[in-house]
């Protein structure tokens, strides 16, 4: 009944916010594992995915076209694809997150390891490196920085996209923003609209500048050669 | 599985499904209908704009911020959004909120991606061309504008699949479009109307992406194809 009472209120209520922030607090963590869980399998299969298409040229091709398939697909479609295999669940969730991130992820590893110097790797060689040794201690950390940029990409899109998964009974802060389109009438589904659209693309800006600052952990010689 | 699987298939040979205002035919039509407005309006607000703010140089740094800007925004929240909004502003539910939001969501990608292309043209090449006494609208339109058009077609087909996957949206809001079947179907439990949709939509949207790609590969010179691919393309 206050609802109705309200209806003819303001667009945003501060008093609604200041009441709920246990409920955004929660949302924001649920939000944040969706996305972490779907960007740390999302980076394990594209590592591997990544790995054959550089040994085994024929199948970047291939590997490309499939997951650009996949990013094609709206994602509602992608969601309601799944959930008669795997129901409401978060497995369904994650399995859309997932699918998303491969193209980026892929293209990204795939250029990045392409971009090492060829004295670079021959000079390995020439050390004694191994095929295995190369990849790991030469390569993969030499083509970090454009490895990062592909999952600052992916890390901001899944952030937006869990937010649809409230579709499917998931969603994080896309919680907020289905029970506020059911209440888009009133200040309190506005302002719930609000909350979850604004602390959503804050998450995204927080989670992009973090991996910024991992990169610049992670690749110190890049940093010595910019001061140098 | 297989069961489920002759039950959509079934949906599908039912002609109630295809026929009338709900069928399959019209939600269709409704779905491309806004897809070609939203991306036509789109592509003449943003391309102009970028092509000019490029060929002068200008605006870099605010480039970049709109692109990571617009991929942090949900795509959801948007459509959801521009309800309240729309009803505010007096024009109601179904349709308007549904292509507010699409522009909204087509308009910064198309814009960088047009800015990108045309900032990205080898300035030795413009340099060359003033060395060779273009004038600055030669310069712009018979060197810039031709080597920039591949980014600029595929900034257009990037921005009609976002287009096509946002509309899908628009059903929660109140619009049509082939979303209306996976919305529906999840509110009544029913999987197959929900899967069938789902077929759907991603069939357009898989459709929209190679019909426009090869468009593309019609009118872009050869010599000039693989510019395109550092394009951006937004999920929603």
């Amino acid at each position: 009944m206050i609802v109705f009472v309200q209806a003819t209120g303001g667009f945003f209520s501060w008093e609604w916010v200041v009441n709920h922030l246990d409920d955004i607090w929660d949302r924001t963590v649920q939000h944040l594992m969706l996305t972490a869980i779907a960007i740390a399998i999302g980076i394990v299969i594209s590592l591997a995915l990544s790995v054959v298409a550089l040994r085994f040229r024929w199948t970047y091709a291939p590997i490309t076209w499939f997951t650009g398939i996949l990013y094609t697909i709206p994602s509602l479609a992608l969601f309601a694809f799944l959930v008669p295999v795997t129901g409401l669940s978060v497995l369904t969730a994650e399995i859309g997150l997932v699918s998303y991130t491969l193209l980026i992820l892929i293209r990204n590893m795939v250029a990045g390891i392409d971009g090492v110097p060829p004295a670079t790797v021959e000079s390995a060689r020439g050390m004694g490196y191994t095929d295995r040794g190369l990849f790991f201690a030469v390569e993969l950390p030499l083509a970090l920085p454009v490895i990062i940029a592909g999952v600052r990409i992916a890390s901001v899109t899944t952030i937006g996209l869990v937010t649809i998964t409230a579709l499917i009974g998931q969603g994080g802060l896309g919680f907020f923003i289905l029970r506020g389109l059911n209440l888009f009438y009133s200040p309190v589904g506005t302002t719930q609209i609000v909350v979850g659209t604004v602390v959503s693309v804050a998450l995204a800006v927080a989670v992009d500048l973090s991996l910024v600052g991992v990169e610049r952990l992670a690749t110190p010689w890049s940093r010595r050669r910019a001061t140098a | 599985m297989i069961s489920f699987l002759g039950e959509v298939a079934a949906w599908f040979g039912d002609s109630a499904n295809w026929l009338g205002a709900s069928g399959i035919l019209n939600r269709l039509r409704e779905h491309i209908q806004i897809t070609v407005a939203a991306t036509a309006v789109s592509t003449v607000v943003a391309i102009p704009p970028a092509v000019w703010l490029a060929h002068r140089r200008i605006g870099g740094t605010f480039v970049v911020a709109v692109v990571n800007i617009a991929r942090a925004i949900p795509s959801f929240a948007i459509v959801v959004l521009f309800l309240p909004i729309s009803i505010r502003l007096g024009l109601g539910i179904g349709f308007w909120p549904t292509f507010l939001a699409l522009l909204f969501l087509a308009i910064p990608p198309m814009f960088t991606n047009a800015y990108t292309g045309v900032a990205g043209v080898d300035p030795d090449l413009v340099e060359a061309s003033r060395g060779m006494g273009m004038t600055d609208r030669e310069v712009l339109t018979k060197v810039e504008l031709p080597m920039a058009s591949p980014v600029i077609l595929a900034a257009v087909r990037v921005a009609a699949v976002q287009v096509v996957a946002t509309a899908t949206l628009g059903a929660l809001v109140g619009w049509g479009g082939l979303g209306r079947f996976i919305v529906d179907g999840f509110a009544v439990r029913d999987s197959v109307e929900v899967f069938a949709g789902a077929l759907l939509v991603a069939g357009l949207a898989i459709v929209t992406e190679l019909v426009l790609g090869t468009v593309e590969k019609h009118v872009v010179p050869a010599t000039l194809r693989t510019r395109a691919d550092g394009v951006e393309s937004v999920v929603a």
